[in-house]
């Protein structure tokens, strides 16, 4: 395993609309386990970034605790980051989104973080519509602990420790959905051919976008028996379709068959370019996709793709009203009403 | 029977039905004293119940200024059955109780020491009124106006304050005051007015307001320039949040676009607020949470990260009185230390102790100055007393030429000039380094911050040197803060004297009424307020001056006395305790007694450990 990222570029790497290589987008050198799915997240994560050209210093990486949540180290390295407290990662977002509606936020969390600790925080988010990004690095068991069960773990499903977790499992896409997520969608670590172009669309749309990503434990949950292997996700995968993202600057040239495709444009003119493989799917309409994804379950199957998106999504910040500068850059004069108001309210003290 | 004979210095409680509208009519009493001039303090002592339950309301009038609880009552005017049988009780040998005798007081009620007076409020109301309602808001009414008539009110006060009260609804107006007009000619025609204890107007309340401490601190947090408040909403600390809402939606409205220069977030519980305060902080806007004891616990977590990774972080405390849920509804000064060492691992929190509304709103101000200069979390330390109750103030000022202190934060131009950014990096040597805002430099700047041990460049590190520089500095800084935190007061006694007293937030106004008490009984004593934690060096000077210091707080375990013996490394002897927690505001008389039984001398009673357990000391 290397321990040292080497400086040697390739002369000749593709740059973006900004100039910048995949270089300006990746972290520090990974300590996660060789072969752990979270650092093919990572790579979709930089992946997506340097193709949509954002400036890196405009997005602000947020995690809890756990394996996944140490992920945001390794790549956006010129982006400020914030590795917070177990489980809470969703509310210094909320904190961070209100102080600064101009950044894109980007949230990595853990099954444990999400689903166990954070779950409270994680379904507030939801329903609030918060802007931003939220992907999970789902891999069913706590790894920085040594593999003990998560609350993601499908109920059956054994880990390296060998016993089948008695529990029923908690499906973060259909909980999201329940509680009025704008935006859901779930991949696999290991196609980046889905994952990026989701990335991309989640960035794009406004509101909450939930991306449960699931992303093998080579060393604790990789095991025959385990349904969050490579195998057995490779096996019982089952995409609700092709998605191509087309950000607001380049033409469509893609050509897909006829009369299984759709074109969806997002709140920054971005153009989401889905081609249906699940037929009973309609990933516009939430009661469809829960429907949907309840019946992948039942077979016994796993749904990826985008699942759902609502296109008139409105964020808590239209809710709110909020000012559309952002709050942190107000000052004395936009803030501080003066002592004269303040002589008028101690007259009405009297 | 001797009656009690007094001029504008008395304690009248009224004994109410909760949700039946005393508060406003109590209210009335209480600013109408104000309005003549005389000082006043009015607290409610209310239950933790919406409809139902006692609840009184205990107004000291007092033109001499004293405006802490005094302890005992010269008027009781009850109109609950329910606590009449306790509130007779309560009420001084030659004092009055006035009640409600639509139905016969209780025989055995009957004191012969005290002065009875019974009007037939409930009657009076259903001879008058129609609407079950108002028969039950004007009665509140009625006893006011029967109070001006006995106490010798300015009439026209009373008029004047339903006027401005009812301004906009104005078809209110003369049912009050025809409510008013009812109980004084009740007690013109039936009584001898006025009785012995009465008011006159004087010219002792200058250009004080009347104001409420929570109030105080929305509005500082307001031109404190705060933009986003994240809550729960927990009792007594509320009307923090509510008050900033009310005074965002008149003063934070952009006029251009109608959109707001603010937000507010209710959380799901108060972990989330606070990550919600050091999110918003941690991205360069000024974000505050308010709450009370069990919130705190629940957001220590949080203020450790925000200590360590040092995030400015503002959080308001209105103390109520714990452990666990504790009497949600009533006071207590007790959760010093809980506060001061706010999380695990090596902790320490700056605290600031304001004691009236005024100190609210320029500490609720000057906190977030506070925590972005020291670049760590600042509690503010109040509670229900002074969050909740009106206390008559000095009014509110600020000048205009003031600048936020937005601390060390560097902007594009620094960095640019910068070789190597280093977030936790010593430069100044007063252990205060350089932060950054996201999104400042496209090249420079960014960093990771992190509840992880790490280097001074933010790189994360289990390096145990590093570690313990690390930790080293946040002391260093802790030196720094002394030297920015209010300092304390210090009132130095006319006759020399080696004894003291030591105090903070609302034990102010009884301790100082209470040195008057003691100096007269031949105790002189040197005080000092304490302002804020870290304490101050004049602290320590104060206390190594003096052979004998009561530290007088509102909590069961001595919590300041406690933090000055492990911050001075101080033996128990020199500091003794003057203790209340029976969720009242401390009393001055309970103060006095306290300290002449630890005199040498005065030690005719000696204190015994069971009876203040049993709270019967702590009773006035």
């Amino acid at each position: 395993m290397s321990y040292q990222l080497p400086k040697f570029r390739h002369p000749d790497l593709p740059v973006n609309a900004l100039g910048y290589t995949r270089a300006e987008y990746e972290g520090a050198i990974s300590t996660l386990c060789a072969g752990c799915g979270h650092d093919s997240i990572s790579g979709s994560i930089v992946r997506a970034c340097h193709e949509l050209a954002l400036e890196p210093h405009k997005i602000a990486k947020l995690s809890g605790i756990g394996c996944s949540s140490k992920a945001p180290t390794y790549f956006l390295g010129k982006s400020h980051g914030f590795n917070s407290v177990h489980g809470r990662m969703p509310s210094v977002v909320s904190g961070a989104n209100m102080a600064n509606r101009d950044l894109l936020y980007l949230g990595v969390s853990g099954d444990g973080d999400t689903a166990s600790i954070g779950m409270g925080q994680f379904a507030h988010a939801v329903r609030r519509n918060l802007n931003m990004v939220y992907i999970v690095m789902n891999n069913g068991c706590y790894g920085l602990t040594k593999g003990q069960d998560s609350a993601t773990a499908d109920a059956g499903s054994a880990s390296k420790k060998g016993d089948p977790n008695p529990f029923s499992a908690i499906d973060l896409p259909g909980l999201a959905l329940q509680l009025g997520a704008t935006f859901v969608a779930r991949s696999f670590s290991g196609d980046k051919g889905q994952l990026v172009p989701l990335i991309k669309a989640a960035i794009s749309h406004r509101g909450f976008a939930l991306i449960d990503v699931i992303s093998p434990c080579v060393t604790f949950n990789n095991n025959p028996g385990s349904t969050k292997s490579y195998d057995f996700v490779r096996e019982h995968a089952e995409a609700t379709g092709t998605v191509d993202f087309v950000p607001m600057r380049e033409e469509i040239t893609a050509s897909y068959a006829a009369g299984r495709t759709q074109d969806v444009t997002l709140h920054d003119g971005s153009v989401l370019h889905l081609e249906k493989l699940a037929p009973d799917l309609d990933p516009f309409d939430r009661v469809s996709a829960m429907v949907a994804l309840q019946n992948h379950t039942a077979l016994g199957q796993i749904l990826t793709g985008l699942i759902y998106m609502d296109k008139d999504s409105r964020d808590l910040h239209d809710v709110m009203e909020t000012s559309r500068r952002p709050l942190n850059s107000l000052v004395e004069e936009d803030l501080c009403p003066g002592d004269k108001v303040l002589a008028n309210i101690n007259a009405s003290l009297r | 029977m001797q009656a009690l004979q007094s001029v504008n210095e008395f304690v009248i409680k009224f004994a109410n039905v909760n949700g039946t509208g005393s508060a406003s009519a109590n209210n009335l009493f209480a600013k109408a004293i104000f309005r003549m001039g005389l000082p006043v303090c009015p607290k409610n002592i209310f239950p933790s119940n919406i409809q139902g339950l006692p609840t009184w309301y205990e107004v000291r009038v007092s033109e001499r200024g004293y405006l802490g609880r005094r302890g005992g009552v010269d008027i009781m005017l009850s109109v609950n059955p329910q606590s009449m049988p306790q509130d007779i009780q309560e009420v001084e040998p030659g004092g009055y109780f006035i009640y409600d005798n639509t139905k016969p007081l209780d025989l055995r009620l009957i004191r012969s020491d005290v002065n009875i007076f019974g009007i037939p409020l409930t009657r009076m109301c259903n001879e008058e009124y129609q609407d079950p309602r108002q028969r039950q808001l004007f009665r509140n009414v009625i006893y006011v106006g029967a109070l001006a008539a006995l106490l010798d009110m300015d009439f026209a006060v009373l008029t004047g304050l339903v006027e401005d009260q009812f301004k906009g609804k104005d078809k209110l107006i003369l049912p009050n005051i025809h409510a008013l007009e009812l109980g004084y000619q009740y007690a013109q025609k039936h009584f001898e007015c006025p009785l012995g204890i009465r008011v006159r107007t004087a010219d002792k309340v200058g250009d004080n307001i009347l104001l409420d401490g929570n109030t105080a601190l929305g509005l500082g947090a307001i031109y404190g320039g705060a933009t986003v408040a994240a809550w729960y909403p927990i009792t007594p600390s509320t009307s923090v949040v509510d008050a900033f809402d009310r005074y965002a939606k008149r003063l934070r409205i952009d006029p251009g676009t109608g959109r707001k220069n603010y937000a507010i977030l209710q959380a799901e519980d108060e972990l989330a607020a606070i990550g919600m305060v050091v999110g918003a902080s941690w991205n360069g806007a000024r974000a505050f949470t308010a709450t009370s004891g069990p919130g705190l616990s629940l957001m220590s977590e949080f203020l450790g990260l925000a200590y360590f990774a040092e995030i400015p972080t503002v959080l308001f405390d209105v103390q109520r009185a714990g452990p666990s849920t504790g009497m949600p509804t009533r006071t207590q000064q007790s959760d010093l230390l809980s506060a001061a060492y706010a999380s695990h691992g090596d902790t320490k929190q700056v605290l600031l102790f304001p004691s009236t509304p005024k100190e609210c709103f320029d500490f609720g101000a000057l906190s977030f100055d506070l925590a972005e200069r020291l670049q760590t979390p600042i509690i503010l330390m109040t509670d229900l007393d002074l969050g909740m109750n009106d206390n008559m103030s000095p009014p509110l000022t600020w000048d205009d030429t003031r600048r936020y202190d937005r601390g060390k934060v560097l902007n594009a131009e620094q960095l640019e000039e910068m070789e190597r950014y280093g977030r936790y990096l010593d430069v100044d040597g007063d252990g205060i380094c350089y932060r950054t805002i996201p999104g400042t430099h496209p090249q420079k700047g960014a960093f990771f911050t992190r509840g992880t041990s790490r280097d001074e460049y933010a790189v994360y590190t289990e390096k145990g040197e590093e570690y313990e520089k690390n930790m080293h500095r946040l002391m260093a800084k802790w030196e720094t803060i002394k030297e920015w935190v209010p300092r304390p007061l210090e009132t130095t006694s006319e006759q020399p004297t080696d004894t003291a007293i030591l105090f903070f937030g609302t034990s102010e106004e009884s301790s100082m009424e209470a040195r008057d008490y003691l100096a007269e009984d031949g105790v002189p004593l040197n005080a000092m307020r304490v302002r804020a934690f870290p304490f101050n060096d004049e602290v320590e000077s104060f206390l190594a001056r003096h052979e004998r210091v009561f530290i007088i707080e509102q909590n069961r375990d001595a919590q300041l006395r406690t933090l000055l013996m492990a911050e001075f490394e101080l033996g128990p002897d020199k500091l003794k305790s003057v203790l209340c927690f029976d969720g009242n505001p401390i009393s001055a008389r309970n103060i006095r007694k306290q300290i002449l039984q630890q005199m040498p001398g005065y030690n005719v009673t000696p204190l015994r450990r069971e009876r203040l357990v049993a709270g019967a000391e702590n009773r006035s």
